[in-house]
């Protein structure tokens, strides 16, 4: 049966030349960046290599490139590490209801040590509202953090303007470009931006390899302490071959982007045109300003669970924002956020695709989507609409 | 995740559709909830003589929905009563425990089935 992963902003398969620089680290070089002779000399060099590499794939300076094991590390480090650095300063934070669960829940937890968060509201494609963004500015702001790319509904933020306002009343501005960074162009200098969390495993590098870019001059709390390691801002020992295919896999995307986006898009294109052919299919987030690789639905009458099941059954691979597909049996805050209601939100169906997506993938999905759609709504209840005699809020215990 | 049983109940469920001539019908869960399913069932000298179902929801409703209806039908009310959300689960070789209730619907919409056919007879 054929096999199509269509979960990329999930994570990536390991690009073949990011295994291959990445080997002679777990083999041969293993040396502690740390010490004072030969191995451990060379285990650094890659180690500054990567971050030069990282540095360039945003248009950083290599020094304002701290690596982290993960996107949620560095979410936790900017959120904390800022908030711990300046309280003096003033106790208030602004956040968007469409933030990664490692912002909101760093939030959450602020909150809880006497710190105050706005949640913004986003409108219905999940735009933030960047006058929003100013007027919940106060005398006591901190640091604004909004989410870069939607992994669930792929819309990309306004960040340029929202940094434009940040910048005029001087408060520092953290995006979290996971889903973003790797997957379109991004230059910190032009967003003008002071922080940005990214990581490798979203542009073919490995799991466990992220980073935090931290603008030059800005003073950041550490959130592990130790060693000199990452400046003293990070400690532990480095995990270096993680750390070098990061490095490796940056190089490869600023080098293949362009290349990237242009075979994605049109198939991404053919997904949603075809998708939305079909009876009582909405497309989620922003029609136009998304990533290239995103298509998101929500599927009437169906639920998600059973969707991502059945399409796995013949191959495909995807994700949901349901109920029933997450661990905690909750919907998806992003869809609640972005008004859909909450029945429609369980048949939400998120497909992203990624460089070695064909068009004999595309058309094989196009033609099994709807077989499994029409298969579970004969299944359903509601195939001739929603009971509008149906409880508008769900009481059961989960 | 999920057992073989439950996949082949999911991926081929059995006795689905409407019942337009039924004698009782049961319905439980709601949308919102992420799980709602409704039992037809047709009785002959209190039997069971078919089951049909419908249900909205995850892997797991749709496969005790479809195992419900493959245990009841042929029983006598008094057994079908009997079925429960563990004898559904154990028959499925078990589910995972974040489905026990709330996609284990079937057994409740059964019993809201027999219910349904009683309060007819009794008109």
């Amino acid at each position: 049966m054929k096999k199509i992963y269509l979960d990329h902003v999930a994570t990536n398969p390991l690009h073949p030349e990011v295994l291959d620089a990445m080997m002679p680290y777990f083999r041969d070089d293993y040396g502690n960046p740390l010490s004072l002779y030969g191995p451990g000399f060379k285990a650094r060099e890659a180690i500054e290599h990567a971050r030069e590499s990282s540095a360039s794939l945003i248009n950083a300076k290599a020094k304002e490139i701290i690596f982290t094991a993960s996107g949620a590390e560095s979410n936790n480090f900017a959120l904390k590490g800022i908030a711990y650095a300046l309280q003096s300063k003033g106790k208030h934070i602004i956040v968007s209801k469409v933030e990664h669960h490692s912002i909101l829940n760093s939030a959450r937890f602020l909150e809880k040590q006497g710190f105050v968060v706005t949640y913004l509201p986003v409108d219905n494609y999940g735009l933030v509202d960047p006058e929003a963004v100013r007027k919940a500015i106060t005398g006591e702001t901190i640091l604004i953090s909004i989410i870069h790319a939607s992994p669930e509904i792929g819309t990309i933020q306004p960040i340029g303007e929202i940094s434009r306002i940040a910048r005029e009343k001087g408060v520092l501005l953290h995006t979290d470009s996971v889903a973003a960074a790797g997957n379109i162009p991004v230059d910190v200098q032009a967003l003008n931006v002071d922080l940005m969390t990214f990581a490798a495993h979203q542009f073919y590098g490995p799991k466990g390899a992220a980073a935090l870019y931290v603008k030059e001059g800005t003073r950041i709390v550490p959130l592990i302490y130790g060693g000199i390691q990452e400046g003293g801002r990070r400690a532990g020992t480095e995990n270096v071959p993680a750390i070098v295919g990061m490095g490796k896999a940056a190089e490869i995307t600023k080098r293949d982007l362009q290349k990237r986006i242009e075979h994605i898009r049109p198939l991404r294109d053919n997904i949603i045109s075809s998708t939305l052919k079909i009876d009582k299919v909405i497309l989620t987030g922003h029609p136009e300003q998304r990533l290239p690789g995103h298509a998101s639905f929500v599927v009437e009458y169906i639920e998600g669970e059973a969707m991502l099941l059945m399409l796995a059954a013949k191959g495909i691979y995807s994700a949901s924002g349901s109920a029933c597909s997450s661990k905690a049996l909750k919907s998806s805050p992003v869809l609640i956020s972005i008004g859909v209601p909450v029945h429609l939100a369980q048949g939400s169906v998120v497909f992203t695709l990624g460089e070695g997506t064909t068009s004999e993938d595309i058309t094989y999905f196009n033609e099994t989507f709807p077989q499994v759609i029409s298969r579970l709504r004969e299944i359903s209840p509601y195939s001739k609409g929603w009971d509008e005699t149906e409880a508008p809020t769900c009481t059961a215990k989960k | 995740m999920y057992s073989e049983k439950v996949m082949d109940h999911f991926t081929n469920p059995r006795n689905v559709g409407e019942m337009p001539d039924a004698d009782g019908i049961g319905a439980e869960g709601n949308p919102v909830c992420g799980d709602a399913m409704k039992i037809f069932i047709k009785v002959k000298d209190n039997i069971i003589t078919d089951v049909k179902f419908q249900t909205f929801g995850c892997g797991a409703a749709i496969a005790v929905s479809s195992m419900v209806t493959e245990m009841a039908k042929g029983m006598t009310l008094d057994e079908a009563s009997k079925i429960s959300k563990a004898s559904v689960a154990e028959a499925l070789d078990g589910l995972p425990p974040q489905k026990m209730h709330c996609s284990n619907l079937g057994a409740d919409a059964l019993h809201k089935a027999i219910e349904d056919y009683k309060n007819k007879q009794r008109k």
